[in-house]
């Protein structure tokens, strides 16, 4: 081999993994804006987002803005209740899904599909419109809005719960039957413990669905503000700086929660190798 | 399956067990999903003169459409191209990340998953703000653009209103909607790179095709599914943001949702808003049907 195409060919390996963390580093390059944001002390800057100089007073009081404490503990009920129901009831039809035969399982795919592929505005108008139609017009508030973020959870929550399970290797439940487990025992101590990565993922998945959600909520929150609708409100009369203090935290916490996962996955994968 | 579970329980049981568990799960879809689309369909066709307090009459005003179209056409065109370049653009950076990671990160595949999607941990609104920010006139994303002339060809060609700004332009709301989206069109690319056979890469170098060629005629037609997938799962939810188009453009950006979230908040004309929300809808399931049918793939979950 000649040095020149050695070099060609060290080139071609590599340009295109340096492309792909350049769009990487991309991506992150608003979070970075966040986190500094988070620090900027805004009180020299209500109409233009820059950033001005540096502080500690948005971490010490985060809370500080009017109304955002109760935006944000609003948003956080919101998704907790959403994703405990969308995840149970979306486990629940992933598993008949993967599991079971049925009648219209084309069109069932197909519904799970649409909502993830259908443009939001027209999710949350067509909701608003049931709403009114059916006389809660004048009852938009908490339960509207977590009929809404379950609907559109449940599709990401069954197409991840159902990858999860159709990876899943059948010779292990095979084993426990063989071994004389029943059904329920085979169930709880050997399948669901194997599925129960892909549930967390899909929780996870909710909560930050549920918790951004502005587009949908915007239209069937009545008189209610959440934390995304705040934000959009601020946008107007100037952003208090806090808001990236929210971002900052909501992430790192994520964030932990994943890698933590992860490195408890790689670990136990040692351990069975070794 | 079948074997082991006909062993543990009659077969008729096991029938209607997947049933239930479905159950509960399809009456939500089909209560707050597929029924609503049936109620926005009879808003669209209300008599415009009632008000969301007084009711509406349903009175087959098929007339909302044609008024509809007449005054906010110029918003439905603006959308469909800002969607379809941010769709395009994504499609681009989208594949180099996607192929990165299923050809060359090796081990840490899972890392720069993690990383792809990692953006959704925190708020939509907040990363939409950051580039209000990146993009705003004294800062050095600007002076750049400035000096290797980029804004005075992203004015030529009519993304932004002058040659000396990004950001309240078209080009920003674009670049908006480029970054917000991207995730959509990574996950499922990476989904059909990942289960491409190498071995059939590797077998058109060997029978002499050029990298450019083998990727042409193998590796990209194999990763068609991941492509459609990607590529709806971008330009739909792109078409009706308006989070984009008000904060990172001005009154000339407005596009669809602005408009329907308008009409039905602050004005409350159900009937025009439904209307509007009716042919967004009727675009995009047409355009899909004929792209999916081009692109001769049925497969998309």
């Amino acid at each position: 081999m000649s040095p020149l195409f050695r070099i060609k060919r060290w080139i071609g390996d590599h340009l295109i993994l340096g492309l792909g963390l350049l769009v990487l580093v991309y991506t992150f390059v608003p979070i970075a804006v966040v986190v500094l944001m988070s620090f900027n002390d805004s009180s020299k800057s209500k109409n233009v987002y820059v950033f001005k100089s540096w502080t500690w007073q948005n971490w010490l009081h985060p809370f500080k803005p009017a109304g955002m404490g109760g935006d944000v503990l609003l948003s956080i009920e919101i998704a907790l209740v959403a994703t405990a129901i969308a995840t149970v009831i979306g486990t629940m039809a992933a598993f008949g899904i993967v599991r079971h035969r049925f009648a219209g399982r084309g069109i069932a795919n197909l519904v799970i599909f649409l909502p993830m592929a259908s443009p939001e505005i027209v999710m949350g108008s067509s909701l608003l419109a049931l709403f009114v139609a059916t006389g809660f017009g004048g009852h938009l508030g908490f339960i509207t809005i977590v009929i809404a973020h379950v609907m559109f959870c449940l599709s990401f929550v069954i197409i991840t719960v159902k990858a999860r399970l159709t990876g899943l290797d059948d010779n292990l439940e095979q084993a426990a039957m063989d071994l004389y487990a029943n059904e329920r025992e085979t169930f709880w101590r050997v399948t669901f413990p194997l599925v129960l990565p892909g549930i967390v993922s899909a929780a996870l998945l909710s909560f930050s669905l549920s918790f951004d959600d502005f587009i949908i909520t915007n239209l069937n929150a009545g008189q209610r503000v959440t934390f995304p609708m705040f934000v959009y409100g601020a946008n107007q009369r100037g952003v208090p700086m806090q808001v990236n203090v929210i971002g900052t935290a909501m992430f790192v916490i994520a964030i932990t929660i994943v890698l933590v996962g992860e490195f408890g996955r790689r670990r136990r994968e040692k351990l069975l190798a070794a | 399956m079948a074997t082991l579970d006909d062993v543990a329980s009659p077969k008729a049981k096991r029938k209607l067990t997947g049933y239930w568990l479905i159950l509960p799960g399809a009456l939500w879809l089909g209560a707050f999903f597929v029924i609503p689309f049936y109620s926005l369909i009879s808003a669209s066709l209300f008599n415009p003169k009632g008000s969301p307090l007084t009711g509406y009459n349903m009175s087959w005003h098929f007339h909302n459409f044609v008024s509809a179209i007449d005054q906010y056409h110029a918003e439905i065109i603006r959308s469909l191209v800002y969607a379809g370049i941010a769709t395009l653009t994504c499609l681009v950076v989208g594949y180099v990340l996607a192929y990165a990671i299923a050809f060359k990160a090796g081990r840490w595949q899972n890392l720069m998953l993690v990383m792809v999607i990692a953006p959704f941990f925190t708020s939509f609104l907040l990363r939409t703000l950051s580039w209000k920010l990146i993009l705003s006139d004294d800062g050095k994303v600007v002076s750049f653009a400035n000096w290797i002339h980029l804004t005075n060809v992203l004015h030529w060609v009519h993304l932004t209103s002058t040659d000396d700004r990004l950001l309240a332009t078209p080009f920003a709301v674009i670049a908006g909607l480029t970054y917000n989206f991207l995730p959509f069109m990574v996950l499922p690319l990476y989904a059909s790179l990942e289960k491409i056979d190498i071995r059939l890469i590797e077998a058109s170098s060997d029978l002499y095709a050029s990298p450019i060629r083998g990727f042409a005629k193998v590796t990209f037609p194999l990763s068609l599914p991941g492509v459609v997938a990607g590529t709806l799962l971008t330009f739909i939810p792109a078409a009706g943001d308006y989070i984009n188009a008000t904060l990172l453009g001005d009154p000339n950006t407005r596009m669809v949702g602005n408009v329907i979230q308008g009409l039905f908040t602050t004005q409350g004309d159900f009937a025009n808003a439904g209307a509007l929300s009716v042919i967004l809808m009727v675009i995009i399931v047409g355009m899909v049907l004929v792209y999916v049918r081009t692109a001769g793939t049925e497969e998309l979950v």
